[in-house]
This record gives C-alpha cells, structure tokens and sequence, in this order.
C-alpha cells in the first residue's frame, strides 16, 4: 500500500490492492503533450540568450524543465480527478481509469518537482531553479487548486505558469531575466485565451457537467466569442512586438504579422459563424501560429549568430 | 526460517507482477540516467561545479 493514501477507518480493512500501474501510465501523468511544448518554448529561450552555455547544461536544464513540467502535470491530474472522471476528453486518464491510485499521483508529483528544481539549481543555477519552482507552485496551487474551480478567467490567469518557459530557458543561460523573455512571456500569455477557449467552445457542456466554471459555461458561447477576438486583437501586434523592439528580424516581422492577421481573420470568422468547425479551425491554427512564432525566431537568431560568425 | 510454512499475505497476480518488474526497472533507469548526468556534468565544471553563481 501507498504511504499517501489514505488511511481506513477502524474497524474497515484498508484498500490494500497491489498498483498495476504500468510505466506508461506513469508517463501519461506528466502530460507528454504539453510537455513538449514547454520544453519547445523553453528551449528557445535559452538557445536566443545572449551568453553561451555548454551543451550539456543546456541540455540538463531542458531535462529539469521538462520533469517540472511534467510533476505540475501529474499534480494536476492528482487534484483534479473527480473533475476528470467527469468528462469524456479525460475519463480515459490513469486515475480516472482506476489504473493509478491519486496518493501514487501526488507523490510522484512531489518526487519529480523535488528533483527537478534541486538538480536545476545545483546544476545550473539558482534563478532558473527559483522560476521553475514558481512556475510548478502557480500551476498547482494557484491554477489548479484555486482558480479552475472558481472563476472563468482561469485560464487567463493560469495561462503565466504556461507563459514562464522561455523566462527559465532564458534564465538558465544568463543567470537573470529581462524584456526579451518577457515579451517572450507575454505573447504565450495573450495567446492562451483565445487558444483554450476556442477548444472550449465545442467543449461546454463537458466542462459544465464537470462542474468547471469555463467561460462558454458562465458567460455563455456568444461572450466567449468576442473575448477570443479581443484577445486576438491583442496577441497579434504582441506577437510582432520582438521585431518592432529591434530584438528579431524582417522575416520574423514577416511571420509575426501574416500569422497575427490570421488570428484576427479566424476570430472574426468565429465570431460572424458561430460554428465548431470556425473553433476547431482557430484551436488548430492557434498552435500552429505559436509554434511558427518560436521556431522562427529561433531560427533568426541561429542565422544571424552564423551571420557574424562568417563575417567575423 | 522454515520454508514448508504456508506463506500469509498477498499473492500477487500475474499482471501485477509484471507491472512492478516495469515500474521498478523505470526507477531503475532513471536513477542510473541521474548517477550519468551528474557524473558527465562534474567533468564538464570540473573544479568548478560546486561554484554556483546566482
């Protein structure tokens, strides 16, 4: 039996079934998908800092960041189980599925943020490791804990920790943070409104069954609608912001505005529509335009660190 | 201790049995990854890997 689950009742015998938990199970808890967009945005962060690490810290700190993300994510899935049993996108998940004890969920949590941030800091430094940490305690604590179940603008709020990647990536190679990863940070802020409820748009009634206080169920599907477009009124010159500050290049400009007009366009379609197919296409679009933003702003400063390396 | 004594407990199935030899040989994995990283890392600070700036 699990030392984290709970104890039974005098005279009632203790659940004591051995787990048959399998690895994979264990690895579904960290939520590989977003994990690999966390290390993806986190990754450019540091790979764009202007100081240069050794491979194989770069590489350990990715490694840290990834397991945080991971440990917010199977601290989530601990907490947030009974809402998951409740809906059909998560029904499926270990512990939902009654392959994985919640007790198993928190401690492997708590086991993985422990080593990640403890390793981060010894190993790279203690910035980075200080951010992960804050990063892993807004997700859970405040995100998960407090304001998924409270309030419509959860994931408006909750959307820093998601946002926080790049200012590790970049802390990690420098030692500190300034208005590079912030702008960094604000754009994956702004973008993720629009992104999330454009998914809960032809999600409501899941999310109203699970009790989940999203803001299609709230304010309803018309006021989600136009707070996408607000939302994407802002992300697009946000997301050109890195070239307006002189801080990326004209392709990045480039790329920046076509995708931000696109944003825009898909919004007004969703709003003037009101189909699933419009949300579905804004959902699909929005990670394809996040990614495009990073990988090309990766890619300028690759180009342009090759440039003044033949010109040197 | 006398092996012709019934053994209590828990009889483990099959299928449990298979899922914790793959859970144990997981942590397995991931501690030896952990000895690597922390050995390859040592090499690569040298005497520098207890200097920590912040």
């Amino acid at each position: 039996m699990s030392i984290t689950q709970p104890r039974a009742a005098p005279g009632i015998e203790p659940d004591i079934t051995p787990s048959i938990a399998s690895v994979g199970d264990y690895i579904a808890l960290m939520k590989p998908r977003v994990m690999s967009l966390v290390v993806f945005t986190a990754f450019v962060g540091l790979a764009i800092a202007p100081s240069h690490l050794h491979p194989v810290i770069a590489v350990t700190a990715l490694i840290c960041i990834a397991v945080g993300a991971g440990a917010a994510g199977a601290l989530n899935m601990w907490y947030d189980a009974d809402i998951d049993a409740r809906m059909a996108r998560t029904a499926g998940r270990p512990i939902p599925a009654g392959r994985l004890t919640a007790g198993d969920a928190l401690a492997f949590g708590l086991t993985l943020a422990g080593f990640a941030i403890v390793v981060l800091g010894l190993l790279v430094n203690v910035v980075a490791a200080a951010l992960l940490a804050a990063t892993i305690g807004f997700y859970v604590l405040i995100y998960t804990m407090w304001l998924k179940r409270s309030t419509p603008q959860n994931i408006v709020i909750g959307g820093a920790a998601g946002a926080l990647p790049p200012m590790i990536g970049w802390a990690a190679a420098t030692g500190g943070v300034s208005i590079e990863p912030g702008l960094l940070f604000l754009i994956i802020f702004f973008w993720t409104p629009p992104h999330f409820w454009a998914l809960s748009l032809h999600r409501a009634d899941d999310y109203a069954r699970a009790g989940v206080p999203m803001l299609p169920v709230v304010a309803g599907l018309k006021t989600t609608r136009w707070h996408i477009l607000a939302y994407s009124l802002l992300l697009a010159p946000l997301g050109a912001a890195p070239w307006f500050f002189g801080f990326a290049g004209p392709l990045y400009g480039v790329v920046a505005a076509v995708g931000g007009a696109v944003m825009v366009a898909l919004a007004l379609r969703i709003v003037r529509e009101r189909s699933h197919a419009a949300s579905r296409q804004m959902f699909a679009f929005s990670i394809l335009y996040l990614f495009l933003l990073f990988a090309v702003l990766l890619a300028d400063r690759m180009s342009g660190g090759l440039y003044a390396h033949f010109a040197a | 201790m006398n092996d012709d004594k019934p053994q209590g407990g828990i009889k483990l199935t099959e299928q449990q049995l298979r899922a914790r030899r793959a859970r144990s040989i997981g942590i397995a994995v991931a501690l030896g990854l952990l000895v690597i990283l922390f050995y390859i890392v040592t090499l690569v600070k040298g005497p520098g890997v207890l200097h920590r700036p912040l």
